[in-house]
């Protein structure tokens, strides 16, 4: 009994520790920034890495995402006659909720994953150590371009995602089961709050960008130096990236949407 | 006068104390690397060659004592003097630890890209003549993962160099080098070293190839300074422990087996292990 305490007492122990330093890791990342506006083309590259390498997925994701939510959405609604509000559902489902939630989901597999390896096996070949002899600040020159990166290029992806995924359910929804396509989109323009809708999900995935890329980078930074220290550490970043993106996204939602 | 400012000593330690975990890598342990010299740390495998280096750059703080160098304490210096500090020291590690997404060329350029306002063309000459002192120079577009081991340390000796440091750092530079490599990083510590007037610090266990280049060797182990003096002087030393190190005997002070039951007894014994 007194050794499982013991245990768990270690492993609360334990969480608080790396959250402390996790904190501090940001306030320092957070502190090499601005020296970015200087040398944006650290930041340009970084977003080249982390977003357009990453569009492929967003986009063939986005299009079967759209496709099956015209489909499922067709399936439900024909019984009630409402075939008219399919343009609603998907463009709801996906600028609210599915295009930021999907997108982080699929961005911590694709570019969280890479960043912690990257990371982790530059400080694995001292390659950060060198920098630091170099009288360079690895926070500031590594860790800080592809933070800001990341933060940049989620909230564009999950624009993308959306978009794309509205395009994949006109296919179905008009192109497929013949419903018609001015009140697709009409029904669509029509219930869609910009600020509302269009917004909050843009809010929302800035926040799950900078929480994905925050655990991803510090992950890297943190991970012990060794192979396993490094596999290990990707494993954290898209496990831990996908449960803080999942309650992130009941938090957030309860504050935009919710009238509670 | 500031007792850390010795005109003749770079590098004075004295009284250090550093613990990893529970062990005692270093107890009270004093040094001094003359300027101009090269200074060879030895000593067997873990008795903590690097973590002096690294204490020396300030990448580790000590429990007790003082390192200076060049007149300044370095685990009292703030994050910004020891930035200044390091810029003046040189440091090649014993991976070379090669920036990977980069070239041969911008590897040593990056120090230069980072500190100063150079133009490219400055850039270009410096890096030129810094590649071309170690050999390297026709190597300039090849990327890190197409280089031998010696020719990733002789690219990071060549960015160790390039913004003329006052002092470079050598962490096992001979280590995994075959003999025609290890003779060209040889010459070239000792020719870089006389040609820029610096002060050269290598860590080794590498006894022969370290005493044809150092002036004066440090042995450490156990976390003390077993021995000093320059390598005529202790390859006749009295010490049977130095002695051992140097000429590379089996058995010694330091023994051969791992501390064991008496052997026959152990033979004949009962046990089943």
């Amino acid at each position: 009994m007194l050794t499982q305490l013991q245990h768990l007492g270690h492993t609360i122990l334990t969480v608080f520790e790396r959250l402390g330093r996790a904190s501090l890791f940001l306030m320092h990342v957070l502190a090499g920034v601005p020296g970015l506006l200087l040398r944006p083309y650290l930041v340009i590259y970084q977003i080249y890495s982390v977003g357009v390498l990453s569009l492929t997925i967003i986009l063939v994701s986005g299009l079967f995402v759209g496709m099956v939510l015209g489909l499922q959405g067709y399936n439900t609604l024909v019984n009630f006659g409402a075939t008219d509000m399919l343009g609603v559902v998907v463009a709801l489902s996906l600028v609210r909720e599915l295009g930021p939630v999907l997108t982080s989901l699929l961005y911590a597999g694709r570019a969280g994953s890479a960043l912690t390896a990257e990371i982790g096996l530059m400080k694995t070949t001292e390659q950060l150590s060198a920098m630091e002899m170099m009288a360079v600040n690895p926070l500031g020159r590594v860790v800080a371009p592809r933070f800001v990166a990341g933060v940049l290029a989620m909230p564009v992806l999950a624009t993308i995602f959306s978009a794309v995924g509205i395009l994949g359910g006109h296919l179905v929804v008009v192109e497929l089961l013949g419903i018609d396509a001015g009140s697709f989109w009409s029904q669509m323009q029509d219930k869609t709050e910009f600020m509302e809708d269009v917004f909050n999900g843009i809010l929302k995935s800035l926040v799950f960008g900078f929480v994905v890329t925050w655990i991803a980078v510090f992950e890297g930074y943190d991970c012990v130096p060794t192979s396993e220290g490094i596999s290990r550490a990707t494993t954290r970043t898209v496990v831990h990236s996908s449960l803080a993106t999942l309650a992130l996204d009941f938090m957030l939602t309860a504050l935009m949407f919710s009238d509670i | 006068m500031n007792p850390l400012n010795n005109t003749q000593t770079l590098v004075q330690i004295r009284d250090l104390c550093f613990t990893r975990g529970t062990r005692r890598i270093f107890d009270q342990v004093n040094l001094d690397i003359p300027r101009g010299n090269i200074t060879a740390i030895m000593g067997p495998s873990g008795t903590g060659k690097t973590t002096l280096l690294r204490l020396i750059g300030g990448q580790l703080k000590p429990e007790a004592g003082t390192i200076a160098v060049d007149g300044q304490n370095v685990p009292t210096l703030s994050t910004k003097e020891l930035y200044l500090l390091r810029k003046r020291m040189g440091m090649l590690f014993q991976s070379g630890a090669l920036l990977t997404d980069l070239t041969v060329f911008e590897n040593v350029a990056f120090p230069l890209r980072e500190h100063t306002t150079l133009p490219d063309s400055l850039i270009r000459h410096l890096v030129l003549m810094k590649l071309h002192t170690v050999g390297l120079r026709g190597a300039r577009e090849l990327l890190t993962h197409q280089l031998s081991g010696g020719m990733a340390r002789r690219v990071a000796l060549a960015r160790a160099m390039v913004l003329d440091p006052m002092m470079i750092m050598y962490d096992e530079p001979f280590t995994g080098q075959d003999p025609i490599s290890m003779g060209v990083l040889v010459r070239l510590i000792r020719t870089i070293n006389d040609a820029l007037g610096l002060t050269s610090i290598i860590v080794s266990h590498d006894v022969h190839e370290t005493s044809q280049i150092a002036d004066f060797i440090y042995i450490i182990s156990n976390g003390k300074v077993m021995g000093h003096g320059t390598p005529a002087e202790l390859k006749t030393t009295a010490s049977p422990w130095v002695k051992q190190f140097m000429n590379a005997e089996s058995d010694g002070p330091v023994p051969f087996h791992y501390p064991a039951s008496d052997y026959a007894t152990d033979l004949l014994g009962e046990r089943p292990c």
